[in-house]
């Protein structure tokens, strides 16, 4: 009974460490992008991130949640020892969120959620052999970190490509963007509220038949895209900023549309990566109490409480600085260009979410930014740096499972 | 602190592409009145405004080694890397033009015979015009990365390089016009002045023919 006190503290502290990681660094790269267009300033960006974050966290984290909790190691495996599965996840923690702090502190680019997973997977391999890692699982969770940039990529080129298309290149721009743009807060709002609803609330104990759950979605995106609306037409032209065709406006318009893809981005992220943080706590919580790894017990309602409160308290600390120093590189993307590389990330990885695949925000990301790239959006883009970051994952693996395996070992010493 | 998301974007070269354009063109404009001190020959005025032609031109040359540097070649642009490079060479050779014509006048204190006077200033004029509707027709390229080099603004763009194109017809006509009646008082001039007259005006309607090639580097982008 001691052990298990003193497990769930250590859980609960690593957890938060984990999450406040997470608020502290992570955030920023997802809120990056609306900062350095100019859509949002660093006060309000802290603002959408924090209860973005939170009710993505708490409302759609549950599936990658349970993901990283049961769906990597193998329970039979588990059952005879199961203080090693406590060992393992704290390790797991603990590695990831050093190996956050210290890559954060040099720029590399990893990825927390990379570095979970081959956490996971290396200390399972020492503590309970190759076979007790369900590597069909694991090699669907790799062949999505090349799959969800793909799909960005993709989702980023179309959307760009249809602002083109019936915005920017038109005799009345403006006009037109006045007119469409609250069509695509609609389908962005929709589309999230959709994989939420179908996908997330399960776990916070709501349950909505399905045309139910179309009713809610799109009044909820009607509402909001009527707000937008609102908004978009209080845009004036400011005559001294324009050409002949008022791209400017244009831009402006868009600048209202980031608002609400920088609150998809930071719901995103929060639902995608609030699992890395929480994920090994729930493991750990459920074989604390019941011996195995629990597969049908629920998730507690409070972990994700935990995990949301933990992102938040890093924003409220580091985040600031982290979002104001990334924010601040990035000048050159306008409005439109950030809202459909948001718009496609945020879209990717709330499906990633809902199907309970956790996947890299920032790999997401980027890939959507090449999208918009490829679509002849952005002025120029770094192709080199674009390479290091998606190179740096398959470093990231490793040197998370290493340092995950001399913790395990420390912990089993120090704990056994 | 690592901010590796924001080193994607590298730096655009639309604006400092656009202040490149901006100060050639000041450059090759300086030369009206530049010949205006050659026709007066007052020479301490020249020698000035060929000193502010110098300098312009030095800070053209600044700016187009840096937009060099910042265009390495692992960049996704809209556009090739090499169609920017070579937009950018047309348009540092009205700077250098400009420097050539002032160059060779003021060091040969060349005056202008009367007759091709009227004549050689209006030419002038005309080839700074070509330019200036060339610096127009780049003030519009950072309205082109907005649309992607299509529609509307594209269409925009076109007719400019289009008017551009008339201007540079006219100081066509008038380099042979100015040609033949530079060709019917030669034989009152001292040969090795007409010869260098003759080069001048070949030199300065190299402004025009550059300005029209900015305006076929832009058709070129807008093929893409």
């Amino acid at each position: 009974m001691e052990d298990q006190v003193i497990y769930l503290v250590l859980a609960g502290v690593f957890g938060l460490f984990m999450a406040w990681g997470i608020g502290a660094n992570d955030v920023a790269n997802a809120m990056a992008t609306s900062i350095g267009s100019g859509a949002l300033t660093i006060r309000k960006a802290l603002i959408v991130a924090a209860v973005f974050e939170f009710t993505g966290a708490v409302l759609a984290g549950g599936e990658v949640t349970s993901t990283i909790r049961s769906g990597i190691v193998e329970a039979s495996f588990v059952v005879d020892e199961p203080q090693l599965l406590i060992y393992g996840m704290l390790a797991a923690l603990l590695s990831a969120a050093i190996w956050l702090l210290v890559a954060s502190r040099r720029g590399w680019p990893v990825s927390t959620t990379h570095s979970i997973v081959g956490a996971i997977v290396g200390f399972a391999v020492v503590a309970f052999g190759v076979s007790s890692v369900r590597w069909g699982q694991v090699g669907t969770i790799v062949a999505s970190w090349v799959v969800s940039p793909l799909t960005a990529g993709l989702f980023a080129y179309f959307i760009f490509s249809s602002i083109q298309w019936l915005i920017l290149t038109r005799e009345d721009p403006l006009h037109r963007a006045r007119k469409y743009a609250p069509f695509y807060v609609f389908i962005t709002v929709a589309l999230i509220s959709l994989v939420t609803i179908f996908k997330g609330l399960s776990h916070v104990g709501l349950t909505l038949t399905t045309p139910q759950a179309y009713a809610v979605s799109f009044g909820f995106a009607l509402i909001v895209a009527l707000i937008g609306r609102f908004f978009i037409l209080r845009i004036k032209v400011d005559k001294r900023a324009e050409k002949k065709f008022h791209y400017a406006t244009v831009e402006r318009v868009f600048g209202v549309l980031m608002v609400i893809t920088a609150c998809s981005m930071a719901f995103a992220h929060g639902s995608n990566d609030v699992a890395n943080a929480i994920g090994p706590v729930a493991a750990v919580i459920s074989v604390a109490q019941t011996g195995v790894v629990g597969q049908q017990s629920a998730l507690s309602f409070w972990i994700l409480l935990l995990g949301g409160g933990g992102i938040v308290l890093g924003l409220a600390t580091f985040g600031r600085h982290v979002i104001a120093t990334v924010g601040a590189g990035i000048t050159s993307l306008t409005p439109t260009r950030g809202f459909s590389a948001e718009l496609a990330a945020a879209s990717t990885i709330v499906l990633a979410s809902g199907t309970g695949i956790p996947v890299s925000t920032t790999h997401t990301l980027v890939g959507a930014v090449l999208g918009v790239g490829m679509a002849r959006g952005i002025s120029a883009i770094n192709l080199g740096v674009v390479g290091r970051i998606f190179v740096s994952w398959m470093v990231t693996i490793p040197a998370g499972a290493a340092i995950t395996i001399v913790i395990f070992y420390l912990l089993r010493f120090l704990l056994g | 602190m690592g901010n590796y998301i924001s080193k994607i974007f590298a730096k655009s070269p639309v604006g400092p592409i656009q202040e490149h354009m901006g100060t050639c063109y000041r450059c090759a404009k300086e030369l009206i009145t530049f010949f205006g001190y050659v026709v007066a020959e007052d020479w301490e005025g020249a020698e000035a405004s060929r000193a502010t032609i110098v300098a312009l031109e030095n800070e053209a040359d600044d700016f187009k080694k840096q937009i060099r540097s910042q265009l390495p070649k692992s960049l996704l642009m809209p556009v090739p890397r090499e169609d920017l490079l070579e937009l950018l060479l047309v348009q540092d050779r009205i700077a250098n033009r400009a420097r050539d014509v002032s160059g060779l006048v003021l060091g040969r204190r060349m005056r202008l015979p009367a007759p091709i006077q009227e004549g050689f200033l209006a030419f002038v004029s005309r080839n700074i015009d070509a330019a200036k509707k060339a610096r127009k027709s780049i003030r519009e390229l950072d309205e082109l990365y907005e649309t992607g080099f299509r529609g509307a603004e594209a269409e925009l763009v076109e007719s400019l390089v289009h008017e551009l194109d008339q201007i540079e017809n006219d100081t066509d006509e008038m380099q042979v016009k100015l040609r033949s009646e530079l060709f019917a008082i030669e034989q009152d001039l001292p040969p090795i002045d007409a010869m260098f007259l003759y080069r001048i005006i070949e030199l300065t309607g190299d402004i025009g023919d550059m300005a029209e090639r900015i305006g076929r580097r832009l058709e070129v982008l807008l093929c893409h």
